[in-house]
């Protein structure tokens, strides 16, 4: 087991300006599930590669504990892929399959007993290890598939997006299996997903990308509750979080008719940078139905409502006697909102929505970074 | 969502006549050419439109419209591949329930799987002969900055080549192409390589399927060393005296011999003049079935190709017509040597190899023959007693059919079985 450090790691692709991964600096822990999630192009698989010894490094290092691995061949990086189109044997047994491998590399018997016996009692295959595969069931297969990986005792694990070619269902029963397993192993592991709710549901900390930049590192929750700018607040999140740039005036955001009180930090913060507007965002569950009088309350002419048993959404307009004026952003884009479940408004209702005390986020326009609260 | 057929027009009509709203597993029968048994990653079928054997991979959409694309890239960069012929997305069952898409591809005439290649015993020389092809197919799709990420003997189909095999990649789904490819995706693929002919053929030494000489273990090896030397030889910087210019010829030479046509090479000379160092820079497959098929429209595989301009030589040699032109040459060797032996194969037979191997075969049985008789064998005679001592004792393979070996990894998982895991 071991960390995993890349230092100002950057890959340029030949042929290209901008870097596909720029100077990433990230520390995975010892025995840490770490999650690379961004859109495509962020340079996240990149990075993997890069790790796996696929992609060149043109700048930078990247370490496995204290190794150095920046130009070590792949295959003696000690890390393993996992669920790369792991094809069974008919012909062998359970234990065969697993251990193959080894054979080749020219580990003893007795130790590739020993290493096929401790992954089939963490996989509950102890039963089957004389068996052929034909015998398995569909999921006992897959963990013999998954015990190829295990008896290589590696490093560290990388996963570059192994429930992409699984239908939705099946995606998330595999992901909870995944996780689980990554915990009883205990060895370090680089999963790459776009898919966020992946990555906020498997990671022990997820790291942003975004245009081959890191973005932000941290635990799902922390990501969720302080997105460190835009990109990050956009991109976590579903639904998403609504974000428009609004005017600010006397310490006010001024959505249309309603006005959004900032703290005095984020005022300090703005008038420090020079700026006169702020972009703000916040979650629909961070909005709430409010009296149509009440300082803040934004009207919502309801567009459409998602009714999901245990939640329900609501898309509207917002509207207002500032409503076209071409700044007031969010007057043009659609709100989002967690309304309470089976009491739904209906379409064409116009309803009055007010953000709950502390949840607004503030960033600046100029370099759309988190200011402070 | 309504169903959509991405195919060129011939095949598209006959597509539409297909039972898309049912799994692919529970096809009928009859829209079946066979049902393969093995088990694959997904599910694969066979069927037959228009008298042409198409395979159908049932695979999530993405994932199709990924793998058709490459497919149809490598075909435009001449590697040699299965044909993807279409995909087939929007399929939804009659209650509604979407189904996966489907990627269909023609299938490859006269191809053989690997297991295919010894119904009785695998031996050693069969072994090598497939490695080599393998190898041949990595280095060209290498070359081209093709990384493959999941090359196996079960993932290639091989065509016979005169004594040889010629490769086709069939399965390109954890494929990617790059403009080139770093040394790290090659030894990834090399190494990939390795250990998946190794467990190959530990499988078939479980089935009791592979001689008793050949070590499993040590096999592979063979992949590693093959590949360096054969991409040593393709792309490797070689320097020697100003004297010995000769050796760039001889370089040239030796590429042909390889089956390549040297189209750059780079060539530097150090500043005192004294040492020549020369690199091929754009080399191309197929030197002598491009011969072969600009002098006599024969379209063969490289080492029947080679065999074949051989024999067009021999017979050049023989009729005296050495210093006549080539074409005029290649003209008169398909009339009075090449088509002669074809026609004496009675029709009923032709399924049994393509045309130039079974010239290639009679060539073999012609030599024996001369030797047995000790005297010299004419073609036609060799190819009637070919016919009948070797030809009809062979099963047809232009269309063999298997279903790939291997079970199914992590995608093809029923739900209540990772439910009850």
């Amino acid at each position: 087991m071991a960390t995993v450090t890349y230092d100002n790691a950057t890959r340029i692709y030949p042929g290209t300006d901008s870097p596909a991964v720029d100077s990433l600096d990230l520390e995975v822990g010892d025995g840490e599930f770490v999650v690379l999630v961004g859109p495509s192009g962020s340079g996240k698989s990149t990075a993997l590669r890069m790790l796996a010894g696929l992609e060149d490094v043109d700048g930078g290092t990247i370490h496995i504990g204290e190794r150095d691995v920046t130009n070590i061949p792949p295959k003696d990086r000690d890390i393993a892929m996992v669920f790369q189109n792991y094809a069974l044997y008919p012909h062998m047994t359970v234990a065969d399959n697993m251990g193959f491998a080894l054979k080749i590399a020219g580990v003893k018997k007795d130790e590739i007993a020993r290493r096929v016996q401790d992954a089939a009692k963490l996989l509950e295959l102890e039963n089957f290890l004389g068996r052929k595969p034909k015998a398995l069931s569909g999921g006992q297969r897959q963990r013999v598939a998954m015990g190829r990986a295990i008896v290589r005792e590696p490093q560290v694990f990388l996963m570059d997006e192994p429930l992409s070619n699984l239908d939705a269902k099946l995606r998330v029963s595999t992901r909870t299996q995944i996780a689980s397993l990554q915990r009883r192993l205990g060895i370090t592991t680089v999963y790459v997903t776009h898919d966020q709710i992946e990555a906020m549901t498997m990671g022990d900390r997820v790291c942003v990308l975004n245009d081959g930049k890191l973005q932000q590192v941290d635990t799902p929750l922390s990501l969720y509750d302080k997105p460190a700018n835009v990109f990050v607040a956009g991109f976590i999140g579903s639904p998403a979080m609504n974000i428009a740039t609004f005017k600010v005036s006397d310490g006010h955001a001024d959505l249309g008719i309603a006005h959004i009180p900032l703290s005095r930090a984020t005022v300090d913060a703005l008038s420090a940078e020079g700026s006169e507007q702020v972009i703000l965002g916040f979650r629909p569950e961070s909005l709430e139905p409010a009296p149509q009088d009440a300082g803040g309350a934004i009207p919502v002419v309801v567009d459409v409502v998602e009714e999901l048993g245990s939640d329900a959404y609501l898309y509207g307009q917002a509207v207002g006697p500032a409503a076209s004026d071409p700044d007031a952003a969010l007057a043009n884009n659609t709100i989002i909102a967690r309304v309470e479940p089976r009491n739904e408004p209906q379409k064409g209702e116009k309803v009055y929505l007010r953000i709950k005390q502390g949840g607004e986020h503030c960033f600046s326009v100029k370099t759309g970074e988190r200011l402070p609260s | 969502m309504e169903l959509r057929i991405l195919a060129a027009p011939a095949e598209q009509q006959a597509l539409l006549d297909l039972p898309w709203d049912m799994p692919l597993e529970e096809w009928p029968e009859w829209y079946l050419v066979a049902l393969p048994r093995g088990i694959s990653r997904h599910v694969v079928r066979f069927t037959r439109l228009n008298g042409r054997i198409y395979a159908l991979k049932e695979v999530v959409e993405s994932f199709a419209v990924r793998e058709y694309q490459l497919l149809r890239d490598l075909e435009r960069l001449g590697i040699p591949a299965v044909e993807a012929v279409g995909i087939v997305r929007g399929r939804q069952a009659p209650d509604g329930a979407p189904l996966e898409s489907v990627l269909v591809t023609q299938h490859l005439q006269f191809s053989l799987p690997y297991r295919a290649l010894f119904s009785r015993m695998m031996r050693r020389d069969t072994v090598e002969r497939l490695i080599d092809a393998l190898v041949a197919l990595l280095v060209r799709l290498h070359l081209f900055g093709f990384f493959w990420g999941d090359c196996s003997l079960s993932n290639t189909l091989f065509r016979r080549d005169a004594g040889a095999f010629a490769a086709y990649l069939v399965d390109a789904e954890t494929g990617e192409l790059h403009p080139s490819l770093s040394d790290g995706q090659r030894r990834h693929d090399i190494e990939n390589a390795r250990v998946n002919i190794a467990g190959e053929l530990m499988d078939l030494q479980a089935g009791g399927r592979l001689d008793d000489t050949i070590d499993p273990t040590a096999m592979p090896d063979l992949v590693v060393e093959r590949y360096e030397s054969l991409w040593n030889e393709l792309t490797g910087w070689e320097a020697f005296d100003v004297n010995d210019r000769w050796r760039i010829a001889r370089r040239v030479e030796r590429l042909n011999e390889l089956g390549f046509d040297v189209d750059e090479l780079d060539i530097v000379t150090d500043l005192g003049g004294r040492t020549v160092r020369v690199q091929p820079k754009v080399v191309d497959p197929g030197h002598h079935s491009r011969r072969l098929i600009l002098l006599t429209g024969i379209d063969a595989q490289e080492n029947q190709a080679r065999r074949l301009l051989n024999d067009l030589d021999a017979y050049a040699a023989a009729t005296d017509q050495q210093g006549e032109d080539e074409e005029i040459v290649a003209y008169h060797w398909v009339n009075d040597a090449y088509e002669p032996v074809l026609r004496a194969i009675p029709r009923d037979l032709r399924a049994k190899l393509t045309g130039p191997e079974i010239y290639h075969e009679v060539l073999e049985h012609r030599w024996y023959l001369s030797e047995q008789a000790g005297r010299e064998v004419g073609n036609v005679e060799a190819a009637r007693a070919y016919v009948d001592n070797v030809l009809r004792h062979k099963p047809d393979e232009d269309t063999v059919l298997e279903g790939p070996p291997t079970q199914p990894d992590l995608p093809v998982v029923a739900a209540d079985e990772l439910g009850a895991s």
